[in-house]
């Protein structure tokens, strides 16, 4: 309520802010942190037979809870104590989420940076490169092709096909549903490997093709389609049902309203769904290493002859040569392009997936507008 | 309505029924539901295709080895000495390390994100977690094996010393680095990281659907946020948690890569699982595919289809029991 008083500036109606934490409590984790972390370095580094990193921190943070929880009884009573103890030890795994995350893709890109400083990297393909080259002389561009090629050729198989059984389980349902909606959701946590299993039997095996691009693609969107078909049935059951109850009412049909009223409401959110599943098929590893080959050359076309992509590339430098400090380094330059370029994926899915369901964005807004100032 | 011409004798003879609808589709919708109908069954073609030809390629395997193939724990290709018993064990003892670690870690997190967490930092997290799902398995692997192995020597040396009478942990090698490279252990900590994001969004999902009404109840009658979790929260989410342990096992079951960076190839199960060596189903066939010609592949192909049949069932009760713990409002009530 805007109360105005004489003398005084009229109070705008804020709600009060409610502080989360209080200086004492900032103060006891500070502290238990910090007390834990230096008789962490006189026990574990000083005096008991301990070594390792992980150690240490696991030690650490086994200390900082003791600490925390004493230092807790000394303040407050005891149910007060256990629930600040729990939700620091929570807070403390929701840490460990961002750490590994912070830590994977950081590793990746910091020794990637050792490869990809020489632009040569990214510019060449292995085909005039040995094991023994320097890092200046070839590079991941064979690769980079592949992978854009093949996660293009995925993404076009398995989008259509994605969103129409996501519209089949939300729109149209029935006794079919439920095994489809049991088995989608088996397929997302599918093992990546069969996926490779399947091509590999059912079109190099039996109808007699050669690994490609194509195989590889065919692999990766074996694993996409259950993770797009997932992602958008919970986003369209999110259009609200008056939307579409207001197109019947004007007499059109369902697919009319689904493809002029359902799809585009939740236009932002399916893009996120595939959006983000091109960022897990763009790293998928296991299904590529049957059915893509191994080239050093670069080749343009998936449809025929073996294509690299960025995942094999790795595997194959890394895993199956690894054998001098180069080829580590090269596995890591290729990791350093893949973290990229799925950190555009992801960041990409996130702004466009920002607006919730009919929510229209600024240039949405705009055109709208102009278009109601024109009538 | 004859209700309210006829008065009381209508309600006693109740002809107060509903009309039948009759819908008729239009010829251009029943094209539309018909490629829609299409479309979700094409999900259950291809997985019945994918059993379908793991078992075609298998036939030779069958034929030659019988059921023995899931008893036998011996890998010697095509001299009728060949089972999936010497790799599902390690397998599965994969799976439950990283399980022991990724659902207590897991729920922990998700607790704190749906119940704790400030909304800005609650935005940032889930954010973090679906990254995390989008890490690519191979760069995980490259971490694990460069960065994260040779930190966690010290640790296994330390549990091989101290929990040593514990007998998953009994260490029988001379304590050198060579021969806690590589374990079993190690693997499942890297698998752990990799199914943490899973069981984190599912668990969730589920949490933040926990009634309202049940969790003012709670602090109305004098609960911490802590008794409000522990009496609210978790026993509504409790067949949430189940099923999203059930899906990161068949997750975690499945992954190929990082496992094979890691292990040191065994072609024996070895329960002691701080010592170096192992083997896991994904592993031995990533490795071996183009090693032993048609014979040898129709023997990985078979370990493929227990690896998928196994990962099928134990996924797909997960979905049923996750989507019995949803409301229906989620899911469509039919």
């Amino acid at each position: 309520m805007a109360l105005s008083l004489p003398g005084l500036p009229a109070l705008a109606d804020v709600p009060v802010r409610i502080r989360s934490g209080s200086a004492e409590g900032t103060a006891t984790t500070v502290g238990a942190a910090i007390a834990a972390l230096c008789l962490t370095w006189l026990l574990y580094e000083q005096v008991l037979p301990f070594s390792g990193a992980l150690g240490f921190w696991l030690f650490w943070y086994a200390l900082f809870l003791v600490m925390y929880a004493a230092l807790a009884v000394l303040q407050w009573d005891r149910l007060e104590a256990v629930s600040r103890v729990t939700s620091v030890a929570f807070a403390t795994a929701g840490a460990l989420a961002i750490a590994i995350v912070v830590a994977t893709a950081g590793y990746a890109l910091a020794r990637g940076w050792q490869a990809v400083e020489h632009v040569s990297f990214i510019t060449t393909t292995m085909q005039f490169a040995g094991p023994l080259s320097p890092l200046a002389q070839g590079g991941v561009l064979q690769a980079v092709v592949g992978s854009i090629e093949q996660l293009g050729l995925a993404t076009a198989f398995s989008l259509p096909l994605g969103i129409a059984a996501a519209l089949f389980l939300a729109e149209i349902g029935g006794p079919l549903a439920r095994p489809v909606r049991t088995i989608v959701e088996a397929m997302t946590a599918l093992p990546d490997l069969i996926a490779g299993m399947f091509v590999y039997s059912l079109f190099i095996l039996s109808l007699g093709f050669a690994q490609s691009g194509i195989m590889a693609a065919i692999a990766i969107s074996v694993n996409m389609i259950p993770i797009i078909a997932r992602a958008s049935e919970v986003v369209i059951r999110l259009v609200p049902g008056t939307l579409r109850e207001a197109s019947y009412a004007l007499g059109s049909s369902q697919w009319r309203t689904i493809w002029n009223v359902v799809l585009p409401t939740a236009r932002s959110g399916l893009v996120t769904a595939v959006v983000l599943a091109m960022a897990r098929g763009i790293g998928e590893t296991a299904p590529v290493l049957f059915t893509a080959g191994f080239t050093k050359d670069l080749n343009l076309n998936p449809f025929s002859g073996p294509q690299i992509n960025l995942p094999l590339y790795i595997w194959n430098y890394v895993h199956i040569e690894g054998e001098v400090a180069a080829d580590f380094a090269r596995g890591f330059g290729a990791a350093f392009v893949l973290v990229i370029l799925v950190l555009i994926l992801f960041t990409t899915a996130r702004v466009i997936g920002g607006s919730a369901p009919g929510q229209l964005s600024k240039r949405q807004q705009r055109k709208l507008s102009k278009e109601g100032q024109r009538r | 309505m004859s209700a309210a011409a006829t008065g009381v004798s209508a309600v006693l003879t109740h002809d107060d029924a509903p009309r039948p609808i009759y819908y008729r589709p239009s010829s251009s919708d029943r094209i539309f539901r018909g490629l829609l109908r299409g479309a979700g069954i094409s999900v259950l073609v291809i997985t019945g295709a994918i059993l379908l030809f793991l078992i075609l390629q298998s036939l030779p395997a069958w034929r030659a080895e019988g059921f023995r193939i899931l008893t036998t724990a011996a890998l010697l290709y095509g001299s009728k000495d060949f089972g999936v018993a010497a790799l599902l064990p390690d397998s599965i003892a994969i799976a439950v390390i990283a399980l022991a670690i990724a659902v207590p870690a897991g729920l922990a997190a998700a607790i704190y994100i749906s119940e704790y967490a400030p909304p800005g930092m609650r935005r940032v997290l889930i954010a973090v977690i679906d990254l995390l799902a989008a890490v690519p398995s191979i760069v995980f692997a490259l971490w694990g094996f460069e960065f994260l192995m040779p930190r966690v020597l010290g640790t296994d040396s330390w549990l091989a010393q101290h929990l040593g009478f514990i007998p998953i942990f009994h260490f029988r090698l001379p304590y050198t680095e060579q021969n806690f490279v590589g374990s079993t252990f190690i693997a499942g900590i890297v698998v752990a990281m990799m199914v943490m994001p899973i069981i984190i969004s599912l668990c969730r999902q589920v949490f933040s659907q926990a009634p309202q009404g049940e969790r003012e109840a709670a602090y109305a009658l004098g609960a911490t946020r802590w008794g409000m979790v522990r009496t609210v929260v978790l026993p509504f989410g409790r067949s949430g948690i189940i099923g999203s342990a059930m899906l990161g096992m068949g997750r975690a079951l499945g992954e190929t890569v990082a496992v094979s960076f890691i292990l040191v190839p065994n072609s024996t199960f070895n329960y002691h699982v701080l010592e170096s060596g192992g083997n896991s189903i994904t592993d031995e066939i990533a490795t071996h595919v183009f090693d032993f010609g048609s014979d040898g592949i129709s023997y990985l192909f078979a370990a493929g289809l227990v690896l998928f049949a196994m990962t099928l069932i134990i996924n797909s009760l997960a979905a049923i029991v996750i989507n019995r713990s949803r409301s229906g409002a989620s899911t469509g009530a039919d």
